[in-house]
């Protein structure tokens, strides 16, 4: 049985969120899927030791006052049956939706990058540790060490001592001077000045970044060059992300237009495929007020009220601008490249050392004599380190999306992958 | 509260805990042991990065994206 709806929105993040909201009016049948267990996106993440900011919580509420809007929670993309048609996986079953308009609001994630130890029990992404803290994760009494790049490691160290860690040290690799350039723009958007200055944290350095985790079955301490200094900071945790990646993956399989790594997209948020709209940060990272905003048009669009979507524009325009700056000043240094030792794991999934992808011209070689990129996450982490370490351009994923069981597998029995 | 079971402990957590979380509570917070046998614990605890998957009532899921629920087995995988 396929279930038909006219709006179908994949990620309940903020760009999620608001392109329901927007389409709502439209009395469209829409249903807003995400793999999390509720919606709110990595910001918006809810959990026993979460504060949500009222903002989320009013937008939940309006949103679960929508009849048209269905929420489909620890909901996954399998596969895509035919045009027009997503396979998708919860706990219980696998069924396919059909749709008439599709928006993808696939979000970010972390670019983590290897360096050597960061395997171990206790090294986590800065993001990756906010949203476990937020989920229930104890660290009070826990030493922290936060390192990486952008605005994320703040947030993150603000949640880690809000629930009782002590935090050594945020290592920002942007220099001082760019980190600064940065600050002193900051006021042309007041709300994100004022954000900053909560955040502010006498532990951060900028020109400052992770040289290896230290251990042997669990963290017990982390190399940083701090400013020129070789500096060993012993710690329970380190909390490790250079910025963020959009998540193409589901739009690159569908056949969406890339552009600059992420989902290629008009002033409608329309993607390159007709029928198919992109917003937030999988058409570039830009925060959560830029896709806030993305989200919106795009809804308006899918829903079919242009005037509406087009009201809008100057505010994207704002946060476009917001986004500029940001990316500018927090751009990664080269000597991120160099931080794998021969032995260091690239590859967490198949276990595939440095040394043994050095050797290749491309992603595509690289994976068929290493198996680098071929375990569960199916090259999201170890295809964008790549790209940085090496330039190399992963592939377009192939269905399924994710593992997924074989009962789910079967629905596609007279629908085979397109 | 709800209770639950991990890796033969019996737990009790708040509503809203991730299943990562309990592990963490339970025991050293690891999941799984990689191909060339180091231990692993979550990294992403966002979805993307597969560390953090476990077998929770038979079936293998993702901790970190699983909410804890009363009489849930988790088990860790060796």
């Amino acid at each position: 049985m396929i279930e038909h709806v006219d709006i179908l929105i994949i990620g309940a993040g903020p760009a999620g969120i608001h392109a329901a909201l927007a389409a709502a009016p439209s009395g469209l049948r829409i249903v807003l899927l995400d793999d999390n267990p509720l919606p709110g996106g990595q910001i918006w993440r809810d959990g026993p030791q979460a504060s949500l900011p009222t903002q989320a919580t009013r937008l939940r509420e309006r949103l679960q006052a929508c009849a048209n809007v269905q929420i489909q929670g620890s909901t996954r993309v399998i596969a895509r049956p035919a045009p027009h048609q997503l396979l998708v996986e919860n706990d219980q079953r696998g069924w396919i939706i059909g749709y008439a308009k599709l928006i993808l609001c696939t979000g970010a994630r972390e670019l983590l990058l290897p360096f050597p130890g960061w395997t171990l029990p206790g090294v986590t992404g800065a993001g990756g540790l906010q949203a476990l803290i937020k989920g229930g994760l104890p660290v009070a009494g826990e030493r922290v060490v936060v390192a990486g790049s952008g605005p994320l490691l703040l947030a993150s160290a603000h949640s880690a001592a809000k629930n009782g860690a002590r935090i050594l040290r945020i290592a920002e690799q942007a220099s001082t001077r760019a980190v600064a350039g940065f600050a002193t723009q900051l006021p042309r958007w007041p709300h994100k000045w004022l954000q900053s200055l909560q955040l502010f944290s006498p532990a951060y350095r900028p020109g400052s970044h992770v040289l290896a985790a230290l251990g042997d079955d669990r963290l017990e301490g982390v190399r940083l060059m701090q400013q020129g200094r070789i500096r060993e900071v012993p710690c329970d945790r380190l909390a490790c992300g250079f910025g963020l990646v959009p998540n193409t993956q589901l739009g690159e399989a569908l056949g969406c237009a890339l552009q600059d790594r992420a989902i290629a997209v008009d002033a409608w948020q329309a993607s390159s495929l007709a029928d198919h709209f992109a917003a937030g940060e999988c058409t570039g990272f830009g925060g959560s007020e830029l896709a806030s905003v993305e989200g919106s048009i795009a809804g308006h669009a899918a829903a079919g009220d242009q005037a509406a979507a087009q009201r809008l524009w100057p505010q994207r325009a704002r946060w476009q601008g917001f986004a500029a700056v940001l990316n500018r000043a927090f751009a990664l240094d080269p000597a991120l490249a160099a931080l794998c030792a021969p032995d260091t794991l690239v590859c967490r999934c198949e276990d595939v050392p440095f040394a043994a992808l050095a050797a290749h011209c491309d992603w595509r070689e690289a994976k068929l004599a290493t198996r680098c990129g071929m375990g569960a996450c199916q090259g999201r982490v170890c295809g964008a380190a790549t790209a940085h370490l090496f330039g190399w351009q992963p592939s377009a994923p192939r269905p399924p999306f994710s593992p997924a069981r074989i009962e789910t597998l079967l629905r596609l029995d007279g629908h085979p992958p397109a | 509260m709800l209770e639950l079971t991990v890796d033969g402990r019996t737990l009790q957590v708040a509503v809203g805990t991730s299943v990562a979380a309990a592990l963490a509570m339970a025991g050293d917070g690891c999941t799984r042991t990689s191909v060339s046998g180091q231990r692993r614990a979550p990294l992403c605890g966002m979805g993307i990065c597969q560390e953090c998957r476990v077998t929770i009532d038979g079936a293998r899921r993702l901790a970190c994206q699983t909410s804890c629920r009363d009489g849930m087995q988790v088990r860790s995988l060796p």
